[in-house]
């Protein structure tokens, strides 16, 4: 009945929202007690609260029947073989300069993985599943984070089922110049199911780093991944992240960021979702001590037969922090396109400063865009606003730009590109913009194409508009 | 900060100014919900068959919900066996004058500032009185009934008018609509209705004044407001209560319909009973208000002032039906002491080139929580729509909330869709600078909400605007510093 209480927001949703779901937590011997005991906990959550539906209000939007159909989880140990030796023609994308670590159906490729030359002093990069057998204490704290419930099952089976990620500890100080990229792959293979790749990221104090992950799925087959990247920055630390999702066109890709924010920390992350048939990426930031800064980027180009869903969770629970979101979407064919923003302020917080702009453009008349931009505010020395707006192509400009003989599909695709430069330009210089600009390339010509205008009219534009493209 | 401080205490402590009670001689039912009990209201009023059949159906309906919890509010569950849903002050037979009305009544009525003759014969306002569950008084009816226009209780209506009541009853808002929706359709017992005919400009503001004034009792009236081709009317209701230690259930149900280029204007100022500083007490305000902006460019205004009631939990809404309709919210809440309010609304654009403004305004102090919820949904026929929203919130005091929850579902490229939010408190800057000119720290607070609320107060009929800041002074006496 206090203020106290009811301000915080729900993390356990109503239970019953499915029928029963037995998930299966096997004893696995060779991992700490500690382990074996996190992952009964969490599957005894999946069990008693089941999977989301269109009733859980942070669900309302997206269905995930579908990707229920697949089986939850490969078996511990074999079956799905030895990924290593798997076909995987090549990454389409180029190693960022750094460490790479491939994840293969949720599964450490060796064989595919660098470090990119000597690691920077400080930091360790290491294969979670190696990492869980020797017990990492900040591993036990990562797997303690959801001790007293999860914000929805996909959370809890990840913790329940999770095969293998990847461990990143940075030392304090330590600074890390190259990228650490990790990319996750889906490839069709026997009995594969739900993948759960894992990513803990413990940074020291004062230490910086730049995390870039990708999600790249083979053209064909239906896969699921969900993936959870854990981060946790300790005083004055700093990461830079960015999440590159390409995946294929038939798969699911669920991928959450839990991050917790110490002291006087900064964390900036940064969202291009392009692919998927359903992709959902969830941002839940803690911002626990005073000072700490957090900057969200998104853009979401969302086609025909997509749907994406951007849920972010805010939590200013000190004093004096800072946070900003930008979220763009843009929606063509009958794509459906979702921003769920949710800014909690706690009581006592206060000095906070936090923003959140939610722009969306829609292209055809059989899209779809949902935006709830929240706000729960329990502190009075604050400045808070949110934004959202939904609207298409501005008559006037386009007006503006055939009267100087741009053609239509040009015009359009100028504009477009305009309007998703302010998110892509955040990706700063060099070679990650470059990838995100690839990939948004590849997207737009998906998105544009599907409103009848020429698709190398869009290519032109496209290539015109590109800042790096002159 | 201090003074803040000692000022929200004393807040805390001010007084409800209608927090009388009268003691009427009254007609219950017994307490509790039963399809006999449902029977026995029906026959009390002696009601036709088939809207016996239709309470009793919603009855069955209500039987099969559970009560909803998404909303943003914390109350303990309420005992529905142990309401009772009929109080009616007795009387011998129905007034023909208000020179019949019950002198108690009337006493009650002038205690709360709405004196019934006088405002027949002074501000040209007709008053339809609402105590407890039934209509007590409905005055210039005579005046109305020559301009065409019906205004009576609801009763009266199903009595006079049963075809229309008929016709219209839950078109708007279907028993199946929700647990209180469908409660309130099993229980209704008055309430307001009107009629405005083609063509006819309502000659004068329309206002019910409801108040709740048995102990044990809820209140489940419904309003029902039909505007034809070209009409237009402006509707006002007012509610208080005593102050009681229980907390009373009040559900009710206002439907809105308006035609071709017809024009409906609803303004509340609703006063019910906050509870007291710990928060025993007060009103519950679980209330569905619904137009249909049925015809084209046909337009619906809703205005509220919320000052009242332990929980507000209402959304009053639009469907924008007709192409060019136009639909428009505007809100202040208040929430004082322990007071919440889950508030806001819902604007359904499914004709072409419809519009809806929102403006709220939320206030917080004290331990106050306020929560603006809203909903604009743009079909995939609504082309050419528009809609701009804006929510502030002002917080005074630490220990309040405001928080705001917009859901925005856009299926046409056409469409436009705004919204935009800020969250402030009272500012130094501008209290120093107010002070700086000798305005005093209370004046000047009560002037800078006075103007962060007066684009809705502008919304207001003249004669309401000011009971509406009178009322928000009131509520935010001393509040700030």
């Amino acid at each position: 009945m206090t203020a106290t209480s009811r301000s915080v927001p729900a993390r356990t949703p109503p239970s019953g929202t499915a029928g029963a779901v037995a998930v299966d937590a096997p004893d696995r011997p060779w991992e700490p007690r500690w382990l074996n005991v996190a992952r009964r906990r969490a599957a005894a959550w999946v069990e008693a609260h089941g999977f989301p539906t269109v009733k859980h209000e942070d669900w309302r939007y997206t269905k995930i029947d579908a990707a229920l159909a697949v089986p939850l989880a490969a078996p511990p140990q074999g079956a799905v073989g030895d990924v290593d030796t798997l076909a995987l023609a090549d990454l389409p994308t180029p190693p960022l300069g750094g460490v790479r670590v491939v994840v293969v159906n949720g599964r450490v490729a060796a064989g595919l993985s660098s470090t990119g030359g000597a690691l920077a002093p400080g930091m360790r990069v290491e294969p979670l599943a190696d990492a869980l057998h020797k017990s990492q204490g900040s591993l036990e704290q990562a797997w303690g984070w959801h001790a007293d419930g999860y914000a929805h099952a996909l959370r809890a089976l990840n913790d329940a089922a999770t095969l293998d990620g990847v461990l990143i500890e940075l030392a304090a100080g330590a600074l890390v110049e190259d990228p650490i990229e990790i990319v996750y792959a889906s490839v069709p293979a026997p009995g594969a199911g739900w993948s759960h790749p894992r990513v803990v990221v413990v940074a020291g104090a004062g230490a910086r780093a730049t995390l870039v992950e990708t999600y790249l799925s083979g053209p064909s087959g239906s896969s699921v991944t969900n993936a959870v990247t854990q981060v946790h920055l300790g005083q004055g630390a700093e990461l830079e992240h960015c999440v590159l999702q390409g995946a294929g066109m038939d798969s699911f890709c669920f991928s959450s960021l839990e991050a917790r924010l110490a002291r006087g920390s900064r964390l900036s992350s940064r969202l291009l979702a392009t692919g998927g048939r359903v992709g959902r990426h969830e941002v839940d930031v803690v911002l626990a001590d005073e000072g700490a800064e957090l900057s969200l980027d998104g853009l979401f180009l969302t086609g025909a037969g997509q749907h994406h869903d951007n849920p972010v969770l805010v939590d200013h629970a000190a004093p004096s922090c800072t946070s900003r979101q930008l979220y763009k979407g843009v929606v063509s064919g009958d794509g459906h396109g979702v921003f769920n923003g949710h800014i909690v302020v706690r009581p006592g917080a206060d000095g906070t400063d936090a923003a959140q702009v939610n722009k969306n453009l829609l292209l055809s008349d059989r899209a779809e865009v949902d935006t709830r931009p929240r706000l729960e505010i329990n502190a009075d020395e604050v400045a808070c606003s949110h934004g959202a707006a939904v609207g298409q192509l501005d008559p006037d400009a386009l007006f503006y730009l055939r009267s100087r003989g741009v053609s239509e599909g040009e015009a359009r695709a100028v504009l477009v590109s305009g309007f998703a430069r302010e998110v892509l330009d955040r990706f700063g210089r060099g070679s990650i913009r470059g990838r995100a600009e690839e990939l948004a390339m590849a997207a737009g010509l998906l998105a544009l194409g599907e409103d009848g205008h020429g698709d190398d009219a869009v290519t032109a534009g496209l290539a015109r508009a590109r800042p790096g493209g002159r | 900060m201090s003074t803040a401080r000692a000022e929200v205490a004393e807040l805390a402590g001010r007084e409800y100014a209608y927090g009388f009670s009268t003691d009427l001689d009254t007609d219950f039912a017994p307490r509790g919900l039963s399809e006999e009990v449902i029977a026995l209201i029906s026959a009390k009023k002696g009601e036709p068959d088939w809207l016996c059949d239709w309470r009793l159906g919603a009855y069955r309906h209500w039987r099969t919900l559970t009560e909803p919890s998404w909303q943003n509010v914390t109350y303990p569950p309420i005992a529905y066996d142990d309401i009772i849903y009929y109080a009616a002050p007795k009387k011998k037979a129905a007034p023909s004058s208000l020179d019949e009305v019950d002198p108690e009544v009337r006493a009650m009525f002038d205690k709360l500032g709405i004196s019934l003759a006088e405002q027949e014969r002074l501000s040209g306002v007709a008053v339809d009185a609402v105590v407890d569950s039934v209509s007590v008084a409905t005055t210039f009816q005579a005046r109305l009934a020559e301009a065409g226009v019906i205004f009576c209780s609801f009763s009266q209506a199903v009595r006079d008018h049963p075809d229309l009541v008929r016709a219209y009853l839950g078109s708007v808002v279907p028993f199946r609509d929700n647990f209180f929706a469908a409660l309130n359709s099993a229980v209704f017992t008055d309430g307001s209705f009107c009629y405005v005919p083609k063509g006819v400009r309502c000659p004068m503001e329309l206002s019910t004044y409801f108040r709740i004034n048995a102990a044990g009792t809820g209140q489940f009236e419904r309003t029902l407001i039909v505007a034809e081709e070209g009409a237009s009317v402006s509707y006002l209701e007012g509610c208080t209560a005593p102050m009681r230690d229980e907390h009373q259930l009040h559900a009710a149900v206002v439907e809105l319909v308006a035609m071709d280029d017809a024009t409906i204007k609803y303004s509340t100022v609703q006063n019910w009973y906050p509870g007291d500083a710990e928060g025993r007490g007060g009103v519950y305000n679980f209330v569905t208000k619904r137009g249909r902006a049925a015809g084209a460019r046909s337009k619906i205004s809703w205005t509220q002032v919320e000052t009242g009631s332990a929980i507000t939990w209402k959304y009053p809404g639009v469907v924008l039906q007709g192409d060019g309709s136009v639909g428009e919210f505007y809100s202040v809440a208040v929430s004082a002491g322990h007071q919440q309010a889950d508030t806001g609304t819902k604007m359904i654009h499914i004709g072409k080139d419809t519009r809806s403004t929102i403006v709220s305004k939320a206030i917080s102090t004290g331990h106050g929580q306020n929560t603006y919820r809203g909903l604009v949904k743009m079909l995939r026929s609504a082309e050419g729509a528009r809609n701009h929203t804006r929510c502030d919130s002002l917080l005074i005091g630490g220990d309040c909330g405001a928080h705001t929850f917009p859901y925005v579902e856009v299926k046409h490229p056409t469409a436009q869709v705004e919204h935009e939010a800020t969250t402030s408190k009272v500012s130094d800057d501008q209290l120093f600078y107010a002070r700086q000119r000798g305005i005093s720290e209370e004046e000047a607070t009560s002037m800078i909400v006075n103007g962060f609320c007066r684009e809705v107060f502008r919304e207001l009929p003249m004669e309401f605007a000011v009971e509406a800041q009178r009322l928000l002074s009131v509520s935010l006496e001393g509040a700030v510093g």
